[in-house]
């Protein structure tokens, strides 16, 4: 049995899928409360980082892992954009615009599109750090050998 | 607001990330679609060369309106000074662009190497074009930081130390640029270029202000390897792949640094005498000091990357000139002349180092070395490349009728017309030197005796390297056309505008 032992693993099951739903907590209420997209995804990553490190195992079978993250990365990054750029197309004419209805203050779902991009920013954030992460396991990994 | 304006930033980004994607799955795909990307820009920044004029445009990121007069949202400024340099980013990235779909060959994961590439251009185009100090800050981040790992992509013990070296420097730098942006916050509270202009120009803490100056100075200096600070620059731009080579050599000193620095030196602080003798004390000392050092070189890439610092020093002694007689309240006609050689200098000098560098690597791409010594009777096999360097070595060594020549005449005229007679003996003295240096570099390379019996079958490089290096040498030719003072005025004489009348840059954006 590769990795910590019971006690970590058991206690980091119910421990990441409660961080990770608080990392999403803090990037859907973005624009309500403090943090946001950079903070939730960070606390999202770190939820993933916990979860790699408790079980263990092979590292080096993760690059498979690792390609996948950086396609969602950059999906996430282009989505941005891509929000940013219809701001363009709709409306005004002006990059960045916030298009979208803005709602009632103090709302979840209102201020337009910016739980929008707090939403890819966050996935952006949590799967960068986490190919941080994964790029530095598999290269010591790969420097053992 | 145009609404061309902020593609320049948006194109580069999201081709950047499209190749992390589309890459994976169509082979290819990444090279054509750079430059496809870049031809586009480049069509786009020549369109606006030709419609800016005097005019400055403004975009407001957002469509935040200003409130009270008081700038609230990001700017994009378009004006004289901008468009030239965006110009010649976007033209000169397009050409390393096409130059590198044969040169990459000789790597692997081509895709990590195309998106660095596009965030880099897409860095300097954001850089350039930010209205705010903040953002200059953000996309210098960006395009320094994708510097860093295109320094490092062979993964040989000397890139990657080259690399290290450039990372702790450039750190460094953007340390004392936040430290001084940070102050210019706190002094001023506001980020907007045009905004602290104003705030400034309302009375200051001497102090604080000059210790602003300072440590702005210093960041970009480091930057654009201004000599005391140039330490990082021969190693980085030789360990480079030699496509990015140019670009850094060609464009990247010029884009984060030289241009940050008399943007904020001319339009955000006001032109003093004491900092204006420090410019043009650095320039002339990186000048005479990169020459000497360059001349001793055996490696290619070393020798050129030493010239980069001493024609930056053209440019910066020559603008340093312009700002002193400028804060003297000299004739407008003098300072105009001084600021005109150095923008000019600045142009012909992207043209004919990215030149070399595609020379360089064209070098090193057949013969598999950098030592000028193992070289030699490469005219022969090579016409093409052995033809194109020889126009840009007589072009940076300012030999009639290329570039070159121009624009350092332009700048030693105005050191005589300024009496400032040693700087320009020394500019004639440097230029002299620059041109033993590259005939050595003609000798060695391409006209003496082969004395490596490998070098006997050697071919031109391959079609799309060539077009970058032709391109580009037709280019050095034309930009002499710059010295007729017909086109001079439609090109440069926006830019001086910009540059010498103190408040228009400000005044014209807040109106806005």
């Amino acid at each position: 049995m590769k990795g910590m032992t019971i006690i970590v693993k058991k206690t980091t099951q119910l421990i990441a899928g409660m961080v990770f739903m608080y990392g999403i907590y803090v990037i859907v209420h973005g624009h309500l409360t403090p943090g946001g997209g950079f903070a939730g995804g960070v606390i999202m990553a770190g939820s993933l980082i916990l979860i790699t490190l408790v079980n263990g195992g092979d590292f080096l079978k993760l690059i498979k892992e690792e390609s996948g993250t950086t396609i969602i990365e950059s999906l996430a990054t282009i989505l941005v954009i891509t929000i940013a750029v219809s701001g363009f197309l709709f409306g005004t004419k002006i990059f960045f615009n916030n298009f979208l209805p803005k709602g009632i203050v103090g709302h979840l779902i209102s201020a337009g599109v910016l739980p929008l991009y707090n939403i890819f920013v966050g996935t952006e954030v949590a799967a960068s750090i986490f190919i941080i992460f994964l790029s530095l396991i598999i290269f010591k990994e790969e420097s053992k050998e | 607001m145009n609404p061309l304006i902020p593609l320049f930033v948006v194109i580069p980004l999201a081709g950047a990330f499209l190749i992390m994607i589309i890459g994976r799955f169509i082979e290819e795909f990444n090279k054509y679609f750079t430059s496809l990307v870049l031809l586009f820009l480049t069509c786009i920044s020549f369109y606006f060369l030709f419609i800016t004029g005097e005019n400055i445009f403004v975009y407001k990121v957002g469509g935040w309106e200003p409130i009270n007069s008081v700038p609230i949202g990001i700017y994009m400024v378009m004006d004289g000074f901008t468009v030239i340099v965006v110009c010649i980013i976007n033209l000169i990235g397009f050409l390393s662009a096409i130059y590198s779909i044969s040169y990459i060959k000789r790597y692997t994961a081509g895709n990590y190497f195309y998106a660095l590439f596009c965030l880099m251009i897409g860095g300097m185009n954001g850089v350039v074009l930010s209205g705010d100090l903040f953002n200059i800050f953000v996309f210098l981040e960006i395009s320094v930081i994708s510097s860093y790992a295109l320094v490092a992509f062979g993964v040989e013990s000397n890139e990657l130390e080259a690399s290290f070296k450039y990372q702790i420097l450039g750190g460094l730098a953007s340390f004392l640029i936040l430290f001084g942006i940070g102050f210019i916050y706190w002094e001023t509270k506001t980020l907007n270029i045009a905004d602290i202009k104003q705030a400034f120009s309302s009375g200051y803490n001497k102090t604080t202000y000059l210790f602003i100056q300072i440590l702005i100075l210093s960041g970009f200096g480091l930057k654009a390897a201004i000599i005391p600070f140039h330490a990082w620059l021969p190693d980085a731009h030789s360990s480079a792949p030699s496509p990015i080579s140019a670009m850094l050599s060609g464009i990247f000193i010029k884009a984060v640094g030289i241009y940050v620095i008399i943007r904020l030196f001319f339009n955000m602080f006001a032109v003093s005498e004491g900092m204006a003798v420090l410019i043009t004390t650095l320039g002339t000392i990186s000048m005479v000091i990169g020459v000497f050092l360059a001349i001793g070189q055996w490696d290619i890439k070393r020798l050129l990357a030493y010239h980069s610092i001493s024609q930056m020093g053209y440019v910066v002694m020559s603008v340093g000139i312009g700002m002193i007689l400028l804060s003297r309240g000299a004739k407008s006609e003098i300072v105009s002349l001084a600021i005109a050689g150095g923008l000019f200098h600045l142009i012909n000098h992207a043209a004919f180092k990215g030149l070399l560098f595609l020379n360089a690597g064209a070098i090193e791409y057949t013969t598999g070395t950098r030592n000028l010594k193992e070289m030699g009777g490469l005219a022969k096999s090579m016409p093409v490349t052995s033809a194109t360097s020889f126009i840009a070595s007589m072009s940076i060594s300012g030999v009639p009728p290329f570039n070159g020549f121009f624009s350092k005449l332009i700048i030693i005229i105005a050191a005589i017309m300024a009496k400032f007679y040693l700087l320009a003996a020394l500019a004639v003295l440097v230029s002299i030197i620059t041109l033993a240096s590259f005939l050595k570099f003609q000798r060695y390379a391409f006209f003496n005796k082969s004395a490596n019996p490998k070098n006997q079958n050697i071919r031109e490089v391959p079609f799309p390297m060539v077009f970058s290096m032709v391109i580009l040498s037709i280019i050095c030719i034309l930009l002499s056309l710059l010295v007729i003072p017909e086109i001079r005025h439609t090109i440069l004489s926006p830019a001086i505008d910009v540059l010498t009348d103190h408040l228009k840059y400000s005044n014209s954006i807040l109106v806005q």
